[in-house]
């Protein structure tokens, strides 16, 4: 992660700096969701050249259902929260999607095993999940754009007590909103 | 006070068959010293929607202090009981009385206490109950014996609350604290999981996914009203209300990992408590309100600490074992109950918070979620029993264990609810 993140951080810097425009509703900042204003067509997007692209790309790919899972999950070793270099081209690639259209949102959702208690493994869940979102935006990806969740170990994507859905299960889920 | 005579637990049957049918109650277990106590049938119970003396007798042998004996003879709170039987037959009590339907619908239903060895008359009481509160009266029977006979309060008229899943369809529940007479609170098709009551008993906050996210919600018990408590950015859990109700402590990821926050109970901003890298979660407070304990990962593994209620420094109070979570304090605050992981099996734990003696209470391997009984003399938690979720109580001792609700449900996430209702 660390290489990851060391690759592209002047990217990221560069895209970060181009989203900060984006307003932010300061009074419900404080007592609801953060959820940021839509951002205007015309107004703080990433890269201007790119725009008539973006809105093409965004539109053909539809939501998150209809694009290949494969390119939606990053799975996690076990007790680990480190997003493996095998899952580079899953964090590019929707970086990169979310870079080129700022009013695209998405939510990752972590998820654990089955093993442990439900409330530390939710907030295990939430850790994989904030280090995809980290990922995301070290390639470009806004802070806006993302929210971090987790459903713990609530909602596995494999049934079974073995080795084999434990590790289906310990994944986090990049969900368009 | 009570002359108690000892009764040696490993004379009598390590597992005592369910006393009715229709009555899901478990129990096993060998206890030190259970004292034997006669239960007859009712006068008029046939007629009853609710086996009175079978909640009574089922109660007090979940206690662990108690064994149950048949009264063959028919008989009622007005009886001459023939105590030279009931002494052949080993009793050092007897519990008799009546269910009457009243005229205007509602029972009245009647008990009577006798010290068996003494011969003597230990008082009665009379309850005139709707239906849907015969087994409220039942219970309030059992927590009256109980008291007379051990000094200590019954909690049998308390109630619980945990979580079924039938498959995707989740359930709140507030049961007695046998585990029966259950009312759901909230059905979903997302996940609920961690109730915890008000200290009044009229409120449970708990965390519901129904928005696609953990959002803590806090619900009147009574109306069904419910509202948001907090929903922030991220993952919002693990609510505990303070002993006064004024206050719940969370978890909220709003600001980055998870971390510890105050909010009003009647909703309002989250004042931070914890500021660690690492992941803060699962608080409970004391008693007395001016501390709060907590599960960390800071120190590498998850570990309980404890800190002052308004925030400030913490302090590592587990020390044996990799993996300690999900802490709850007993009413007189000696006590910490945890789930402890030792290789591959998680197992209900106590720790003697002067002493520093660690007990474990179960040889389960998936216990989660205990929840002292608010007189502190047992545990409700979750497990796992032939490859389901099932619901357990246990003596602190671990002598004594009950499984509640083998229905058939997966069963988790068992909070007990305060004295009153």
């Amino acid at each position: 992660m660390n290489a990851l993140r060391g690759g592209a951080i002047a990217l990221a810097v560069a895209l970060a700096g181009c989203s900060s425009s984006v307003p932010l509703n300061n009074d419900k900042a404080q007592v609801e969701t953060r959820t940021p204003q839509p951002v205007n067509a015309g107004g703080a997007t990433g890269s201007g050249a790119s725009q008539s692209q973006v809105t093409s790309v965004d539109l053909g790919a539809g939501k998150s259902q209809a694009m290949d899972p494969a390119m939606r999950t990053v799975y996690f070793d076990f007790d680990s929260y480190v997003v493996k270099d095998d899952y580079r081209n899953v964090i590019e690639a929707n970086a990169k999607r979310l870079a080129a259209n700022r009013g695209q949102k998405m939510m990752v959702e972590g998820h654990t095993d089955e093993r442990g208690g439900s409330e530390y493994n939710l907030a295990l869940g939430q850790k994989r999940a904030e280090a995809v979102v980290k990922s995301l935006e070290t390639l470009g990806a806004s802070d806006a754009q993302l929210e971090a969740v987790s459903f713990g170990k609530e909602r596995p994507a494999a049934q079974g007590s073995n080795e084999e859905a434990w590790a289906k299960n310990r994944r986090a889920e990049l969900k368009d909103k | 006070m009570w002359p108690r005579r000892t009764f040696l637990g490993a004379a009598c049957a390590a597992l005592a068959l369910p006393v009715a049918a229709q009555f899901r109650v478990e129990i096993s277990g060998v206890g030190a010293t259970q004292l034997p106590i006669a239960i007859a049938r009712f006068r008029g119970e046939e007629g009853s929607p609710q086996p009175i003396s079978a909640i009574v007798r089922a109660d007090l042998e979940r206690s662990g202090g108690f064994r149950g004996l048949d009264v063959p003879a028919a008989m009622d709170e007005t009886s001459a009981p023939a105590f030279a039987e009931l002494r052949g037959r080993g009793a050092d009590a007897l519990v008799a009385g009546s269910v009457t339907r009243l005229a205007d619908g509602r029972y009245d239903v009647r008990y009577k206490l006798w010290d068996v060895v003494k011969g003597a008359d230990q008082g009665g009481q009379s309850y005139a109950v709707t239906v849907a509160d015969l087994r409220l009266a039942a219970h309030r029977i059992a927590d009256a014996v109980y008291e007379k006979l051990t000094g200590d309060k019954g909690v049998f008229s308390t109630r619980i609350a945990y979580v079924t899943r039938a498959g995707r369809r989740f359930t709140l529940r507030i049961t007695d604290a046998d585990g029966e007479g259950g009312q759901a609170a909230l059905a979903s098709p997302e996940p609920i999981i961690s109730p915890a009551w008000s200290p009044d008993g009229r409120q449970l906050a708990y965390v519901s996914f129904e928005s696609q996210k953990a959002v803590v919600w806090v619900q009147d018990v009574q109306s069904g009203a419910r509202r948001k408590l907090a929903d922030f950015r991220g993952s919002n859990s693990a609510p505990a209300f303070s002993p006064d109700g004024s206050q719940l402590a969370v978890t909220l990821t709003r600001d980055g990992g998870s971390q510890l926050y105050l909010m009003p109970a009647a909703g309002g901003s989250p004042r931070r408590i914890t500021t660690s890298n690492a992941i803060d979660t699962e608080a409970v407070f004391s008693r007395d309100g001016r501390q709060i304990y907590f599960v960390s990962d800071r120190g590498g593994g998850p570990q309980i600490y404890r800190m002052p209620a308004g925030g400030g420094a913490a302090e590592r109070v587990t020390f044996t074992g990799s993996y300690n979570i999900s802490p709850d304090l007993s009413p007189d605050g000696r006590t910490l109950a945890y789930v402890s992981r030792q290789g591959n099996v998680f197992r209900l734990t106590t720790l003697d918070l002067a002493g520093g003696s660690i007990n474990q209470l179960t040889d389960t391997s998936d216990d989660e979620s205990p929840s002292f009984a608010p007189n502190g003399k047992l545990l409700i938690y979750a497990t796992r029993a032939g490859g389901r979720d099932v619901l357990m109580t246990t003596t602190l001792d671990g002598k004594i264990k009950t499984r509640l609700l083998s229905s058939g449900l997966d069963v988790r996430e068992p909070t007990w609810g305060p004295y009153g209702r």
